[in-house]
């Protein structure tokens, strides 16, 4: 737990790193914008929730920004043509999805054109209501462009469900190496605002708040000039402390408040939204624009030349680290996103997609995997927390597989930042142990789950079995005691016709 | 699970390592080593190298007996902090077998059989100085005058051997003298008032500086505040259990010093004298045997600091910190078990917080 003075304010911050920042090779590269590529490989799934459902079909010509794919279900985002061309696939192909597997995917060979198809008109967000500002939100595809791309209409629509008074910008970028978020800020002050002005609007919250580390005086500089322009947002420079990002602890260095475990932060009136998801919200209600294109860092000891781009959604990343020159080593560690919670990149086939901030190509000599040591239990780890767990505590259950423990812990609790493992002086990867932890808890939930249903699917089955038995049996008696009672009767001539038979199978 | 392929970050560390952790706390031990040995001459110096090197090579022979890797585990540096640790609260002039006998006991009993490195319960070097205590009771507490290396009556390479290697007893003894504890102790025994015990012992000055009897590395206050400081700014150890223990035995001394100062001596004599400051910046603050949370180390250092206060005051033996540390050590588990840090978003008890709903 500690107390910071940062630029005017007192922040309450517990745990925290703080990782050398790596942010010079890029920081002062203004965005460029990557010509249009051949071809580009834009994925159906590229948000939390159900995939898009392709609308358009091979040999389909598409204009600039037509949909390609359609939300399906409640937290589902649509996709759209980042250029005019032609599909000419529809399959399975590499891209960033947790599982690392190929996933739907569709080609777009671009004509070259780049043509505009036919936009939905421009909103006015101060006279337009939040239901419209949200289902533009919507329409357009945007999700959360920090990397958790939950799709963010379903965030603005929470008014329906909560009383909302603050929306929090996450500008912090606190991923080391990662540049996109600051030179967006710098560069498009007034356009992010006027995004984060629309969707304060649509959450009908009072007031916005713009989080920006220390480290990036130069975006907290320009946003500030540009926050002048409207009177319900401030700007407001964060300590630069990994992971200031993370959504839960941010609102707490902002307003003192806790979210309740396993809650919203609009439990307490605040959703967050990030920098640039507040830009792409700005081109969607203003000029109609879906989102299909990003702000893309490509960084690392390994890039020749470091840039800020502009890329279409879709671009493989084997193209955008040429544009820039190429990597100045044969086999760098490539990793997608920041080095802190990105992930490592298989296939340079991969594309980019809107989650996509970083492409680092990181100097082989940064040891990914450095030799595990015995723990000491020197507890950095603890004190790195952000969320007042006890990483070494947790892992020493693991190990037994006593995941029921762990959780007493906090294992769910955990927001797999790696601060923890970050910090620890014998290397333990934590952060694999905890993913390794929660992923058979999951499987192990939904194998509970399964078997409680197959269960009582079972159980249903053997009563329904013994009631048909027991109804066959009865039936057969009664029949039995029908024909002796018909022969009796056909003996003795009388008449007393069962009806109880017909009963049977009702 | 494999952890061959890392699917998960972070794919950068910081520059802490164990083995860094380790040769900084050896660097923050150098001063008071060093003035040990200049102020106890050679036998200290012949005792620092056989109590270190038996340190390695029980470490080694355990390792091997595992048939793990021994070289990087001698590399980690555990071992030799440990032997030196363990020697530096010896006698300066103990025969070599009491720092061979204390390393086995460290090294074999105190951390291998335990499990090795981390998962050892009782910080070693002191469980090694308490079993060698109760044992030898006399060798463990034949303390000397300070009789350095520039001392024209300081015994030469020829007798310092002797005096490590073929200890007899009486042998030199025209030089033993209590350490300050000690003489107090034994002094108020006898109904002799603090203040006449101390009036015949060195001022508070010598025992800040440390040129006063005692054992080999803990006479220097300020050189063990030295690297304490250093441990602090490096950051290898965090400042609450030092501050929370020196504090609890500084408000111990002073409470029962001003209910009767005949019999409780002062604030100043507990905390500049003794294994104070060794234990509360370079025992306590082991990492293995104390607690991992802010609020448990500070639990953990007002019990040392406490159990300190009552043995060295009505205890068996004149200092308490091995026995406190010790104690404490036992407590560990509990204290991580019952003081664990709050988990954002939920109760101490582990409920989530509850907020008002509204709309």
């Amino acid at each position: 737990m500690g107390i910071v003075w940062t630029r005017g304010r007192w922040f309450r911050i517990r745990g925290g790193v703080h990782p050398e920042d790596h942010k010079n090779l890029s920081a002062e590269k203004p965005i460029a914008t990557l010509p249009m590529p051949d071809r580009l490989y834009i994925p159906l799934q590229q948000h939390i929730g159900a995939p898009a459902e392709a609308v358009v079909k091979i040999g389909d010509r598409v204009k600039k920004g037509q949909l390609l794919g359609r939300a399906q279900g409640r937290v589902s985002a649509p996709v759209h043509a980042p250029t005019s061309g032609e599909i000419v696939a529809i399959g399975r192909h590499p891209a960033p999805h947790p599982s690392g597997l190929p996933i739907r995917t569709i080609t777009l060979a671009a004509d070259g054109r780049d043509e505009w198809g036919s936009l939905p008109p421009p909103l006015d967000p101060r006279r337009a209501n939040p239901e419209d500002i949200a289902r533009r939100v919507g329409d357009c595809g945007i999700v959360g462009m920090g990397g958790a791309t939950f799709p963010s209409a379903v965030k603005l629509n929470l008014r329906e469900r909560y009383a909302l008074k603050t929306l929090v910008i996450n500008g912090a970028e606190c991923e080391p190496y990662l540049t996109c978020d600051d030179r967006l800020m710098r560069e498009h002050g007034a356009e992010v605002l006027d995004g984060v002005d629309a969707m304060r609007r649509a959450l009908g919250a009072a007031d916005a708040i713009v989080a920006i580390e220390n480290n990036k005086p130069q975006a907290i500089d320009a946003m500030s000039l540009a926050a002048r322009a409207f009177s319900h947002i401030r700007i407001v420079a964060v300590p630069a402390r990994y992971p200031m990002g993370s959504e839960k602890h941010l609102v707490h260095a902002l307003t003192g408040r806790e979210t309740p475990a396993r809650g919203l932060t609009a439990d307490i009136g605040v959703v967050v939204h990030n920098a640039a998801t507040a830009f792409a919200v700005h081109e969607a209600v203003r000029h109609g624009r879906p989102l299909i294109r990003r702000v893309v860092t490509i960084s690392g000891e390994a890039i020749k030349t470091p840039a800020n781009l502009w890329a279409p959604i879709g671009t493989r990343i084997a193209e955008l680290i040429a544009f820039t020159g190429g990597l100045t080593q044969d086999a760098p560690r490539l990793l997608l996103g920041g080095p802190m919670m990105g992930a490592p990149l298989a296939d340079t086939a991969t594309p980019i997609v809107k989650a996509s901030g970083g492409v680092l190509a990181l100097d082989q000599g940064t040891k990914a995997s450095p030799e595990t040591r015995a723990c000491i239990r020197c507890a950095r780890c603890v004190d790195a927390c952000p969320s007042g767990l006890m990483p070494l505590e947790m892992v020493l259950r693991i190990r037994k597989e006593d995941l029921q423990s762990a959780v007493a812990y906090g294992l769910l609790d955990c927001v797999g930042c790696g601060a923890c493992a970050y910090t620890c002086p014998s290397k333990i990867p934590l952060v694999q142990y905890f993913n390794y932890a929660k992923g058979r808890m999951a499987v192990e939930q939904r194998e509970a789950h399964r078997n409680t249903e197959i269960k009582r699917l079972v159980e249903a089955r053997a009563e329904r079995m013994e009631r048909l038995a027991r109804a066959k049996k009865e039936a057969l008696a009664k029949r039995m005691a029908a024909r002796k009672k018909t022969q009796n009767t056909a003996a003795r001539g009388a008449s007393d016709a069962p009806a109880e038979p017909r009963k049977v199978g009702a | 699970m494999s952890t061959a392929f890392l699917k998960s970050g972070p794919f950068l560390h910081g520059k802490a390592s164990t083995s860094t952790s380790m040769a900084l706390v050896l660097i923050a031990l150098i001063p008071t080593t060093g003035y040990g040995i200049f102020l106890f001459g050679r036998p200290a110096l012949l005792l620092c190298a056989v109590t270190m090197v038996s340190a390695l090579i029980f470490e080694a022979l355990c390792v091997a007996a595992m048939r793990r890797p021994v070289l990087p585990c001698l590399m980690d540096g555990s071992a030799l902090l440990t032997g030196v640790l363990l020697v530096l609260s010896l006698p300066p002039w103990a025969p070599w077998w009491i720092g061979v006998l204390g390393s086995a006991l460290a090294i074999v009993v105190a951390k291998q059989i335990f499990g090795g490195l981390g998962q050892n319960v009782f910080n070693p070097a002191m469980m090694a100085r308490v079993a060698l205590l109760i044992s030898f009771p006399l060798d463990m507490t034949t303390f000397v005058k300070p009789l350095g290396l520039t001392d024209p009556g300081a015994p030469g390479w020829l007798d310092s051997l002797r005096i490590t290697f073929m200890p007899q007893p009486a042998f030199f003894d025209a030089v033993s003298s209590a350490s300050v504890l000690g003489h107090i102790r034994t002094e108020t025994g006898r109904g002799v008032s603090v203040a006449d015990a101390l009036s015949s012992l060195p001022d508070l000055n010598a025992m800040f500086f440390g040129h006063t009897a005692g054992s080999l590395g803990e006479t220097s206050a300020a050189l063990i505040l030295l690297g304490g400081l250093f441990l602090l700014a490096t950051r290898v150890i965090r400042w609450h259990i030092p501050l929370a223990m020196i504090a609890t035995i500084a408000a111990f001394a002073a409470t029962f010093h001003a209910i009767d100062p005949k019999v409780y001596s002062s604030a100043t004599v507990h905390v500049l004298s003794g294994a104070t400051m060794m234990g509360a910046f370079f025992i306590a603050t082991d990492p293995v045997t104390s607690p991992s949370s802010t609020r448990g180390r500070i639990v953990f250092a007002i019990g040392c600091g406490a159990l300190t206060y009552i043995i060295r005051t009505w205890g068996g033996f004149p200092e308490g910190i091995a026995f406190a540390v010790l104690l404490m050590n036992a407590l560990t588990p509990l204290i991580d078990r019952y003081l664990r840090p709050r988990i954002h978003g939920r109760t101490r008890k582990g409920a989530a917080i509850t907020v008002e709903k509204r709309a």
